[in-house]
């Protein structure tokens, strides 16, 4: 029996949809990105399409290698057998944005199968645990439909954008969970340069499988299936929400229905799209005008061999080589833009800066879109190295470079944000402090060790910070003893 | 006009001056207009002689009144093109409602290596809508009249192209066959019709039917232009991965030489059975014997053989046939293609839009439709789709045996001469038993022809069908030239 008391497990499946950043589309000639980083869709609607993607009478599909090497790519470095034949199968479905009537997928057998990802999350990373990937197939995304009011536009720019959906078994537990298997994913198919990763523009789009069930129960409870998010916190949120609203409805004596929802983030919330009933038949079968896709093994083999240093590899090595902590390492190659960017810094800076680069690269600073250069960091990490300025006083000056951009040298000057370490200039401070806190003075020369505190706090304050704390302590203990 | 028996016929005409491809371009648009045989949908009037004038004066200037056939191999050649298949700026129909309306953007391989050739495309021509039909009865643009005799259907479903061929209303045309459709109207209408391998000639730019079946082929008014064609649209083609990377042979070069002997000694026949079933009409089982008799008497061995699932073939063929058929049909829900009814617009929902504009399909191509639906549906697919390719597969082996032991296969292409106009409309089932004998070849891939050897005594023409093993076209030319010259 279910009840207030009752302790339950969410049950959590994802499908996420890597967009592959191939040139062209994966059937077709046009394009399938831009330079600019920007979609295709953003182009003049229905400028970037050719008789193939448009779907016109008589077109036929002939598949772009590129997207096949890449999905393989994606299936090496998650672990999964790669199929020498995999098969395109038609999925039917009428809809504006689909000008075929169809969408060209694979379904019975897809080109990787049974692979897993190593997660880690908790405070520090210190849990870890293996997650199953069922398969990863090639598939083509569809145009967009743009509605107005009484009328709908559709804009076939984006149709033929070739993606891979990688699906999950059901074995996370948690939406912290279902994030850091995200976040693992996300920073492995950046890292093989497979994908852009640029959430915004819909590159990587989430799927998520949830259901409830009585923990300890063998049998998995009715899901649903949350649509289309594109951000790893709001699947985290969802996923949260989700989990409880179908708890809520269990403990109320209702049933879960198998359906579509989708997640509105302003209001936290998912809400019903389509139940099982609703739902498609999409009559697959494979597609007679693609023959079986055929992989040599030699082309596996090279892949392998041409594999880049996946994030996990990465992550070892700059505990090894910097000594940088398992949770800081983690953090440094959660996107491949924030590796290259700390290696560089660290390039810039030599071995000895890495640690304080990722400490200051792991204080909450964000890269992606921001002004910072690796030199920026790679200075700033020499002058605490040297005792030059602060910790504290390095991420004023991050601050500072971000608000209004400038020289980090030139930005510790104007500021005064060296550190007091002349000798001169802090005895007589400390001497005045001595002088002014008689009472202070004599308890803790009778025994009361603890005032030091006291008075390296006194004399810092007297510097408005900017003394050298290690410096300053040795001086004030000296003082302090007469 | 003069009737001209060959395109090698018309190229001595150029060189000779007696007639340059303005002049026979003028001829054919002449004849078409004062015909009756609802053979075209489209005319390409101004396009046609815009191409003939160019190469009228390139004939008169550059090549110096000789034709370069090596170069250009179908110089100045006046083509019809069957409507199922695209030509940049031209409209394509389809032989339907739907594509009333339809420009394409763009030029179906086959069509561009024709053209590229040399040859002038005067339409597009009439056919069943979306090539479904066997009579040429299904087409929304009205059905094409027998060229010889008005009461009975040219078949199906490349009927303009037959028609128009043998009426003398262009050289030579393209038709398309996914079960027959080329092989039929040729024998009906007394012209040669040739289907290459699958996978021969690119389907790009070819309104699909039936992906896995669908082949463009000549239609033509001999073995030796059927060659000609063939050779020039075959090969591989980066825009269709269903297309081959075999190498083509000069298939010219077959016919010319088998043409200067017409020995068959050596050729092996393959006479299967289950071909020469009861209810085959006994004029044409006649006039078939009476060829392979031809081809005996000329040297041939002939070897009775079985090709025991051809009992099988029809129903296979309409599972797969049809299943493709309502996958390829899904693009024409009106909102990219497909004509919108006036009232579609004032639809409540997607669903009665769909509706409305799915209406403009005909009788046959929506029976198609919705049988192809039901079959792919989910909990159908194993016992229909995936059944019938199993079907498939143990037909191709049946082939595959019978070709250890023989060159070609020879059959009536039909049961009967041409029927009456409405003589099986009402009966669909009987319909689709027109193509008993072109099926086969379809399902397994092969190179197949209709060469006509006679006809029976009213006149109409009776075809003999020959089926050569995959991707040995020339062995079928070879075959094919020898039937024709025997018939003569």
């Amino acid at each position: 029996m279910i009840d207030a008391s009752t302790e339950f497990e969410t049950v959590i499946g994802l499908e996420v949809h890597v967009q592959l950043a191939t040139d062209s589309k994966i059937f077709s000639t046009a394009r399938a990105r831009l330079e600019t980083g920007k979609s295709v869709a953003d182009e003049i609607p229905n400028a970037n399409t050719t008789p193939v993607c448009s779907g016109h009478p008589g077109s036929l599909p002939a598949l772009n290698e590129k997207a096949v090497l890449y999905a393989i790519k994606a299936g090496l470095a998650t672990g999964c057998t790669i199929n020498r034949a995999s098969f395109f199968a038609r999925k039917h479905y009428f809809y504006p944005d689909s000008p075929k009537g169809y969408q060209i997928s694979q379904y019975e057998l897809p080109i990787c199968e049974r692979g897993e990802l190593q997660i880690e999350y908790g405070n520090d990373g210190e849990l870890t645990k293996r997650v199953g990937i069922t398969r990863i197939h090639m598939e083509e995304d569809a145009g967009k439909s743009v509605h107005f009011s009484g009328y709908s536009l559709v804009n076939l720019n984006r149709a033929g954008v070739p993606l891979i959906e990688v699906v999950s078994e059901p074995d996370m537990r948690s939406p912290e969970e279902a994030g850091a298997y995200l976040r693992k994913l996300y920073g492995i198919v950046t890292a093989l340069g497979i994908c852009d990763g640029n959430l915004q523009e819909g590159n990587f789009r989430c799927d998520a499988n949830v259901s409830i069930r009585p923990k300890g129960s063998p049998q998995f409870g009715t899901r649903t299936e949350i649509k289309n998010v594109n951000s790893f916190r709001f699947v985290e949120k969802a996923i949260e929400f989700e989990a409880s609203r179908q708890r809520m409805s269990l403990l109320a004596g209702e049933k879960i229905i198998q359906e579509t929802r989708l997640y509105d983030s302003d209001k936290n919330q998912t809400f019903s799209m389509r139940s099982k009933e609703e739902a498609q038949d999409y009559r697959y079968f494979p597609d007679p005008d693609l023959p079986p896709l055929i992989i040599e093994e030699g082309v596996i083999e090279a892949l392998k061999k041409s594999l880049p240093e996946l994030p996990d590899q990465k992550r070892d090595r700059l505990m090894q080589t910097f000594g940088l902590t398992r949770f800081q390492a983690g953090l440094m190659v959660a996107t491949s833009s924030l590796s290259k960017f700390f290696e560089e810094s660290v390039k810039l800076g030599g071995d000895d800066t890495a640690k304080t680069i990722a400490n200051l690269l792991s204080a909450g600073t964000e890269i992606e879109g921001s002004i910072f250069t690796p030199a920026h960091f790679s200075d700033l990490a020499k002058l605490i190295g040297d005792k030059t300025i602060s910790v504290s006083a390095a991420k004023q000056v991050l601050s500072i470079l971000s608000a209004k951009g400038g020289v980090v040298a030139k930005i510790v000057e104007r500021e005064g944000l060296k550190q007091v370490s002349d000798l001169s200039a802090l005895e007589p401070i400390i001497d005045q402090i001595l002088a002014s806190n008689p009472k202070q003075l004599e308890e803790y020369r009778s025994g009361k060790d603890k005032l030091l505190g006291f008075f390296v706090g006194q004399a810092m304050k007297a510097t408005q910070g900017k003394a050298n704390p290690a410096l300053l302590q040795e001086l004030v203990m000296k003082k302090l003893k007469g | 006009m003069k009737n001209y028996k060959s395109i090698r016929e018309v190229h001595d005409a150029y060189n000779s001056g007696e007639t340059d491809p303005l002049k026979l371009t003028r001829d054919f648009f002449s004849n078409i207009h004062a015909s009756s045989h609802n053979a075209f949908i489209t005319l390409c009037e101004t396009r046609a002689l815009k191409q003939a004038e160019v190469l009228t004066q390139d004939l008169l200037g550059k090549y110096a009144k000789r034709v370069p056939r090596e170069a250009l191999p179908l110089f100045g050649i006046p083509l019809g093109i069957k409507d199922v298949l695209t030509i940049d700026g031209v409209r394509t129909t389809a032989g339907s409602k739907m594509l009333d309306h339809y420009i394409a953007p763009y030029t179906a391989t086959a069509v561009q290596k024709l053209e590229d050739a040399g040859s002038i495309t005067l339409g597009k021509m009439n056919m069943d809508e979306f090539a479904m039909g066997s009579s040429n009865e299904n087409s929304a643009f009205g059905n094409v009249v027998h060229p010889t005799h008005s009461d009975r259907v040219p078949g199906g479903s490349s009927g303009g192209s037959a028609a128009a061929v043998a009426a003398n209303l262009c050289m030579a045309a393209l038709g398309t066959d996914t079960g027959g459709s080329i092989r039929l109207p040729a024998s009906f209408c007394g012209v040669v019709g040739m289907k290459p391998t699958y996978g021969r000639i690119s389907r790009y730019g070819q309104i699909a039917f039936a992906s896995s079946l669908d082949q463009i082929g000549p239609m033509t008014r001999s073995v030796e232009d059927a060659a000609l064609l063939s050779q020039v649209m075959s090969g591989k083609d980066t825009y269709d991965s269903s297309c081959s990377t075999e190498a083509v042979q000069d298939w010219s070069r077959v016919v010319f030489d088998t043409a200067k002997n017409p020995n068959a000694k050596g050729l092996r026949i393959g006479v299967p059975k289950e071909y020469f079933i009861d209810g085959i009409n006994a004029e044409v089982k006649t006039a078939v014997l009476g060829a392979i008799e031809k081809l005996k008497v000329a040297g041939a061995e002939v070897i009775p053989i079985s090709l025991p699932h051809t009992r099988y073939a029809v129903s296979t063929y309409y599972v797969i046939a049809l299943c493709e058929a309502s996958s390829n049909l899904s693009r024409f829900d009106g909102v990219r293609f497909g004509t919108r009814p006036k009232d579609a617009m004032e639809s409540k929902s997607l669903d009665e839009f769909y509706k409305k504009v799915r209406a403009n399909f005909g009788a046959e191509v929506k029976r198609r439709i919705i049988l192809g639906t039901f079959a792919l549906s989910s909990g159908y697919y194993d016992a229909y789709y995936k059944k019938a390719g199993q079907v498939r597969r143990l037909m191709r082996g049946d082939f595959e045996k019978a070709f250890q032991k023989v060159d070609v296969i020879v059959s009536p292409v039909s049961p009967t001469t041409a029927f009456k106009v409405g003589e099986k409309s009402k009966n669909p089932l009987q319909m689709y038993l027109t193509d008993i004998f072109t099926i086969p070849a379809s399902l397994a891939g092969l190179p197949s022809m209709s060469v006509p050897v006679g006809r029976d005594q009213e006149g109409l023409s009776i075809g003999l069908h020959l089926i050569a093993p995959r991707f040995q076209e020339s062995m079928l030319f070879k075959a094919a030239t020898l039937a024709e010259r025997l018939a003569t």
